[in-house]
């Protein structure tokens, strides 16, 4: 018998949202136990800032310029390569509850496995591997999915439909009718995408995914090994957290965020000093991106809004708290406790008022470059409890999790493993974000290099960018990224030396494959 | 209102591409999703694997010009066009251009990006063996 593996996701969850790492609004008592037996790192960066390339990097072990998933709306090639499958070879039982986020949502002809799957009333279906075999899809035997709402084809939204459809008009609505993330305001202060939603806390998406998480464990032989990736949609907009518990947080009483300046001068002047996308948004100019409500002026954002999206945001971090206790009463009641690693981390993060913004988009700050990531390695391994402070990448989670199960890091991987203590991690570690996006004419390239003292950005040729723009922040100086070291001449050999390592990233060796093509919103 | 176009170039007689395109019963050979079409007079109704039936208007099916057009009559679009035309550029060499109007825009790229898949499946058909 091997070691079983709990892979847990949340969906644009950031780094101080953690009382482990800081955090002061949500409580967080289950994480932060794994983080204190376990591994905290506390510089974890996506490979994107939206789902689903960052979500097809934690799946394939690749980076969305190797994968091809490049941008929202982009599916991952059915037959890109699979940790799920790697393991399944390695004979576990595989299952992925909750968000998966590989292949579009807005698909109304079903063409998407993923789609179609609660329809068709199977747990999976058989298709190309990347190795030509043919076996499940993705390497799950078992996909249950969800999202953030309760509209579309995905077993969650089904299955509430279907059994409580009078809950159904609580939820906040993430579309608007032309299909645009909805700009609606709503709670007490007007907030975009808030809601206080009537639905009853049982019925609420993180609840059904632990829900259906328990079940499959239950499920299984003792004897089997396991990897099930429990992946939360929360707490992704909309704010929507079920009434009953959506109060535990007085948004009154959160403080708001360090990185929110309260002066509209103040706002403006920081976002000035950074690449000319920034203020364009912030303004209402241009959207860049369709994760961002279409018709939603940053600059219209309330310090009170800040505050009770920040609460709402808490309540949903503490509810996802609390199921991912009752999932590991569950793997101790089995007898799974000393054999099962348990991994928590999220795709990317949200800026929730930093700069006045919120959501997301191609601005690799902290916000949505730094992320949760704990290790709590099976306790049969021993492993001594850590704190890595080394830049560490979300592309390492499949050598990681093939690492656990026993195996090596495959060729077709592009991360290592995660490192278990600093002692490990070379002194010149680095780590890459990417992001291209290509929204209704506006496209948008960027990418972004972190390293142990500094965060590096560089904007290529496009419609809002010539291709000079840059952002370089050092981070012990600066650790909030408000000081545009870009341009400064005591700063243009630390430029320089980023901008080769991230030229070294374009031209890594490794096949790539094409690009997927853009075929959805989201 | 927004528009997307795609369109392949495939060496087999237009008259047999016309064959698949024509046939609205077909769709369900090369239009992803669509597991099956019922069709009485100039109403389909197209079953997909998400399980929702959508009801669809055929406009025009004429085999003289090669040209199709259709509008999805579903709560998703306020307002859809579809249409597929084939041209015969040389005895074995044939042109299908498939282009979507749709309302809200979204919708004209979520559906344009079926019919791009749809115009692979359109050209793997053509190019394979005979009925």
């Amino acid at each position: 018998m091997g070691r079983k593996i709990l892979f847990i996701t949340t969906d644009q969850q950031r780094y101080d949202t953690l009382g482990v790492n800081g955090g002061r609004v949500a409580s967080t008592p289950v994480v932060d136990g794994l983080a204190r037996e376990g591994v905290r790192y506390t510089r974890c960066q996506p490979t994107s800032v939206v789902c689903m390339p960052s979500r097809a990097s934690m799946l394939t072990g690749q980076y969305p310029s190797t994968h091809g998933a490049w941008m929202n709306g982009v599916a991952l090639r059915v037959d890109a390569p699979s940790v799920a499958a790697a393991l399944h070879d390695r004979g576990y039982a595989t299952a992925l509850v909750g968000k998966a986020h590989f292949e579009p949502f807005l698909d109304p002809f079903g063409r998407y496995v993923e789609n179609a799957l609660s329809n068709l009333g199977v747990p999976t279906v058989e298709q190309p591997w990347f190795d030509g075999r043919v076996g499940v899809h993705r390497g799950f035997d078992v996909l249950e999915l969800a999202t953030h709402g309760v509209l579309g084809p995905l077993h969650y939204a089904r299955w509430l439909r279907h059994t409580h459809p009078e809950a159904v008009g609580g939820f906040y609505p993430v579309l608007d009718a032309d299909l645009n993330v909805n700009a609606a305001g709503g709670g007490d202060t007007g907030a975009p995408q808030v809601r206080y939603n009537d639905v009853a806390r049982e019925w609420y998406h993180t609840e059904w995914v632990a829900e259906r998480t328990i079940a499959w464990l239950e499920g299984l032989d003792p004897n089997r090994d396991w990897f099930c990736w429990m992946s939360f949609p929360d707490p992704h907009h909309p704010w929507d957290p079920p009434a009953e518990a959506a109060r535990r947080v007085d948004w009154r009483d959160v403080p708001l965020p360090e990185n929110y300046p309260e002066r509209r001068e103040e706002r403006e002047r920081l976002l000035d000093a950074k690449a000319r996308h920034w203020r364009l948004w912030y303004d209402g100019r241009v959207v860049s991106n369709y994760e961002a409500p279409a018709h939603w002026v940053p600059a219209t954002l309330t310090a009170d809004q800040v505050r009770e999206v920040n609460a709402l945001n808490a309540v949903e971090v503490e509810l996802i708290d609390e199921a991912i206790g009752r999932v590991l009463a569950v793997v101790e009641a089995r007898g799974w406790g000393e054999e099962t690693d348990v991994v928590f981390t999220t795709d990317h993060g949200e800026l929730q008022g930093d700069f006045g913004l919120l959501f997301k988009g191609p601005y690799h700050v902290d916000g949505l470059v730094r992320l949760p990531l704990v290790w709590r390695p099976a306790r049969s391994a021993k492993v001594a409890p850590a704190v890595v402070t080394a830049p560490v990448s979300l592309v390492s989670l499949a050598a990681t999790f093939l690492e656990i199960a026993g195996g090596e890091r495959p060729a077709w991987a592009e991360g290592d493993a995660l490192p278990r203590d600093d002692a490990a991690t070379p002194s010149d570690a680095a780590t890459v974000t990417e992001w291209d996006s290509d929204l209704f004419g506006v496209d948008v390239h960027v990418r972004t290099i972190v390293t142990r003292s500094h965060l590096y950005s560089e904007y290529g040729p496009g419609a809002l960018h010539d291709g000079t723009e840059a952002e370089l922040y050092d981070l012990a100086d600066d650790p909030l990224q408000r000081v545009n070291l870009a341009d400064d001449p005591g700063a243009r050999a630390r430029r320089a030396e980023l901008h080769g390592r991230l030229a070294e990233h374009e031209v890594r060796p490794g096949e790539r494959a094409t690009p997927g093509r853009l075929v959805a919103p989201v | 209102m927004a528009s997307v176009r795609f369109e392949r170039r495939i060496d087999v007689p237009a008259d047999r591409v016309w064959a698949l395109v024509g046939d609205p019963t077909r769709i369900t050979e090369w239009f992803p999703g669509v597991l099956e079409a019922r069709v009485e007079g100039d109403r389909r109704t197209v079953r997909l694997a998400t399980g929702v039936e959508m009801p669809e208007r055929i406009l025009v099916a004429d085999g003289r010009t090669r040209h199709f057009a259709y509008r999805l009559e579903s709560d998703l679009v306020r307002f859809h066009l579809g249409t597929i035309d084939v041209f015969e550029l040389g005895p074995c060499d044939t042109l299908v251009v498939y282009a979507t109007t749709a309302e809200p825009d979204t919708m004209a790229l979520v559906i344009g990006g079926a019919t791009d898949e749809a115009l692979d499946a359109i050209a793997r058909l053509g190019e394979g063996p005979g009925d």
